[in-house]
């Protein structure tokens, strides 16, 4: 009976995805050239910490996080550009390491998604409404409906 | 004793649940009043069942009975009160009891508010709702109940996880349950508006206070849970686009629609079928977020202890509720005819607008959320969708919809002219570019983000000032004023929402764009500058709390050489759960939050220290407190209390009504 179903999901999930957000780039990781530095946080923050849930490595705890960020530094410190920098660790760790999907292959359905729904859905709903617009004046009444209507107008209460 | 009457309580419910699904549908079906009639009391009785359930579940949590699984799992006798309280929501079983009494509370609500619905509606109303009710308390007592004995029970129990012992995050979960849940009264009206086959303004009518209360409640559950990240978790974030916020992000943007059209539906007759849609798609979304949550499938890539028995009975529900009503749509959606007309250029398209683009952002949310699943099982490309992804791909459709927003509001119904809204528009126009331009100038250009941001929030707070404005008509300005305080509530609702909206968008690109932040070793007595200000750490101690163990820091905030705050910064550590948190000392403020965390100690003497500057951080939840007001302001309008309190009509005429 004593199932480890205890801690509920909603909970364990946040607090794994949390647990390890204590502090992130410590100060004696950090590079001493500022511009350096703030281009090797900017591209932190594209990089997925791979043993976190959802977690770029400027932000998380975890020692692998830590080894990327420092592995991120000396490669930039080495002159690499960001690119060179960035592609040396997908190469490393595969494409899951990078938050932003690629705009390439299956992956292009994420990008395309939204602005394609909206041509859609839009047109649709244009569609719609013009013809609810031209259905806006009223049909003439048929020689019958006339009838019907005069006598009804004429009829003593 | 007491936790037996609970269990007891729970399986009478399921029985009751059944009993309010059959005999009222039966009825309905065949006109039979005594069997419709059934559902009312029916509802309130499974309310009165479940909150007996809750209560002796959360006495067990108070009194630490520790002969309880769960209150061993999830409680400590050395725990605060209210934390003892909130353990009883903090886990899977207690989180879904209360999910079923927050849907049993509102089928009770729609008894006691609901008297002017037609008998038959109301009957099938509360039966979807007694579905719902049976199917969720046959998931909890075969698979997760909370009333699990344990034949040797310990000394002490587990304790709750400390990131959770929060005041900010007791009362999140219990909002965001109420918002989920409440989307099943539009989700029940809408399958009960499918069987009848109709949908006019009295519908809309009935289904918009459900819709708006539901609103209501996952606005304050969403923002709750921000605040607590940015304050608990050490560095100030406020959204992660974590698959567990988007579930709650998703129906929020689908209620938000719904609430949109529901206004068509009740003032002009119009958008039915969508609006109906709308609505299954709303709870849909619900069911959605839930089975995300506890499934965990979107994080099976680094599988933690998620049980995925769960997530198929709950995609079970999904299909059978959502498909039933989805099928229920298909053959029933070409009888709901609209009757009103309107032109291109209308208040009614504005809204058919707004409706695409929300749909569409939360389309963006949903894709972006299971890709990494689809992409791993169809493509075997293991991706990562995250942050940048969806600031880039969710942003430009809420930029649409704040550019559209104060136009919108402020065309007319049925045929709008727009050269008459521009030119009431102009003067906010220009003030926000002004705005912006002055944002932009003052940061030196280092990112636009902060000045569109500044820009499009003026728009839309300015925007709905000329709305509320423009309703007070023509004349002088005494006459003006004082048709303004006489204008419905429910205008008041509309402008001090928009305006929340508004002061949201804003506080999020004024955050993300000009925050400073400082990392840095510091020992005691020494000093730095942060932005205008001297922070100095004046001392680090040793504290202890009733449950942890903390190291606090004593940081001395001064500019000009005044000391503007006292701020301690903790690092705590508790034993039961072996589990250090951190503790920010936060100065709220109007302009700028001060943000001080004290990391680890460091080889060679003093401590990691990050400072932060948040720029108008309280502007993101006040906006967001602004749009759970007014939608509590157009919740307490006129019409829906008139239609409330419409309850005293012979029987025999409510079933005409409902016959008619």
């Amino acid at each position: 009976m004593m199932r480890r179903i205890a801690i509920g999901l909603f909970v364990l999930l946040l607090v794994m995805r949390l647990a390890h957000r204590a502090h992130a780039v410590e100060p004696a990781e950090m590079l001493a050239d500022p511009a350096l530095e703030a281009r090797a946080r900017e591209i932190s923050k594209d990089l997925r910490c791979l043993v976190c849930r959802n977690e770029n490595i400027d932000d998380s705890d975890a020692p692998l996080a830590r080894d990327l960020r420092i592995l991120l530094r000396d490669r930039l410190s080495a002159g690499e550009s960001d690119r060179q920098a960035v592609s040396y660790i997908v190469e490393r760790y595969g494409e899951y390491v990078l938050l932003t999907p690629p705009a390439d292959g299956s992956a292009l359905v994420v990008w395309l998604a939204g602005p394609l729904m909206l041509l859609l859905g839009g047109g649709l709903a244009l569609q719609r409404v013009r013809r609810r617009a031209n259905a806006a004046a009223p049909e003439a009444l048929s020689p019958d409906e006339e009838a019907a209507l005069a006598e009804v107008l004429h009829r003593k209460p | 004793m007491i936790v037996e009457i609970g269990h007891f309580a729970l399986v009478l419910a399921l029985a009751v649940a059944l009993v309010q699904t059959v005999l009222p549908l039966w009825g309905a079906e065949r006109g039979d009043l005594r069997l419709m009639g059934i559902a009312g009391p029916a509802a309130v009785v499974q309310f009165v069942l479940v909150g007996t359930a809750f209560g002796a579940l959360t006495l067990a949590f108070v009194t630490s009975d520790f002969s309880l699984a769960l209150v061993v799992n999830n409680s400590h006798t050395l725990k605060p009160l209210l934390y003892k309280i909130a353990g009883v929501w903090g886990n899977h079983e207690g989180s879904l009891l209360l999910w079923v009494l927050a849907l049993a509370g509102f089928s009770a609500s729609a008894v006691w508010f609901g008297q002017g619905l037609p008998l038959r509606l109301k009957a099938r109303v509360l039966a979807v709702q007694g579905a719902l009710g049976a199917a969720f308390l046959a998931f909890m007592l075969f698979t997760s109940n909370p009333f699990l004995r344990l034949a040797s029970p310990p000394m002490n129990g587990g304790d709750l996880n400390p990131l959770l012992q929060d005041p900010g995050l007791a009362f999140h979960p219990p909002f965001l349950y109420l918002g989920y849940v409440g989307l099943s009264m539009s989700f029940s009206f809408a399958v009960a508006a499918l069987m009848e086959g109709r949908v006019d303004a009295a519908w809309g009518r009935w289904v918009r206070p459900w819709t708006l209360a539901a609103w209501i409640f996952l606005t304050i559950g969403i923002a709750l849970g921000s605040w607590w990240a940015y304050y608990e978790l050490g560095w100030g974030g406020f959204w992660f686009w974590d698959p567990v916020e988007n579930a709650s992000l998703m129906p929020w943007l689908f209620a938000t629609a719904l609430l949109h059209s529901a206004i068509v539906v009740e003032k002009r007759e119009s958008l039915k079928a969508w609006t109906v849609l709308l609505a299954i798609m709303a709870f849909g979304f619900s069911l959605i977020g839930t089975f995300i949550v506890r499934s965990g499938v979107i994080t099976s890539v680094h599988a933690f202890a998620e049980d995925p028995s769960r997530g198929v009975v709950i995609l079970f529900l999904l299909v059978v509720f959502v498909g039933g009503a989805l099928m229920l749509f298909a053959a029933r959606a070409g009888a709901l005819e609209a009757k009103g007309v309107f032109q291109i250029i209308s208040r009614e398209s504005a809204l058919v607008a707004n409706n695409l683009l929300l749909c569409v952002a939360a389309f963006v949310v949903f894709i972006g959320t299971i890709w990494p699943l689809v992409s791993e099982l169809a493509f075997n490309r293991v991706i990562s969708v995250g942050e940048p992804f969806f600031n880039a791909a969710f942003t430009p459709f809420f930029v649409g919809l704040a550019l559209i927003l104060p136009i919108g509001s402020t065309l007319a119904w049925k045929r709008g002219d727009l050269n008459r809204s521009a030119f009431g528009l102009w003067p906010v126009a220009a003030l926000a570019i002004a705005i912006a331009g002055l944002a932009y100038a003052v940061t030196s250009g280092r990112t636009l983000l902060g000045p569109i941001g500044a820009g499009l929030g003026a728009w839309i707070i300015f925007g709905a000032l000329a709305d509320i404005w423009g309703r007070t008509g023509r004349g002088d300005l005494a006459g003006r004023l004082s048709r303004l305080t006489r204008l419905p509530r429910a205008d008041w609702g509309r402008i001090v929402a928009h305006a929340g909206m508004g002061s949201v968008i804003f506080a999020a690109a004024a955050m993300t764009a000009w925050v400073s932040e400082d990392i840095r070793v510091l020992k005691a007595g020494e000093s730095f500058a942060l932005g205008g200000y001297e922070v100095q750490m004046v001392a680090v101690n040793d504290v202890q709390g009733p449950n942890y163990s903390a190291v606090q820091a004593e940081m001395r905030v001064t500019r000009d050489g005044a000391e503007v705050v006292r701020l301690y910064p903790e690092k705590r550590f508790y034993p039961v759960a072996g589990m250090p948190t951190t503790e920010a000392a936060i100065d709220y403020g109007l302009w700028r939050d001060l943000y001080l965390v004290i990391g680890d100690p460091q080889e060679g003497g003093g401590w990691a220290v990050r400072s932060y500057i948040k720029p108008f951080a309280n502007w993101l939840w006040g906006g967001a407190l602004m749009m759970a007001f007014g939608g509590l302001l157009s919740l307490t309008d006129r019409r829906y209390r008139v239609a409330a309190g419409r309850g005293r009509v012979p029987v025999a005429a409510m079933l005409g009504t409902s016959k008619g």
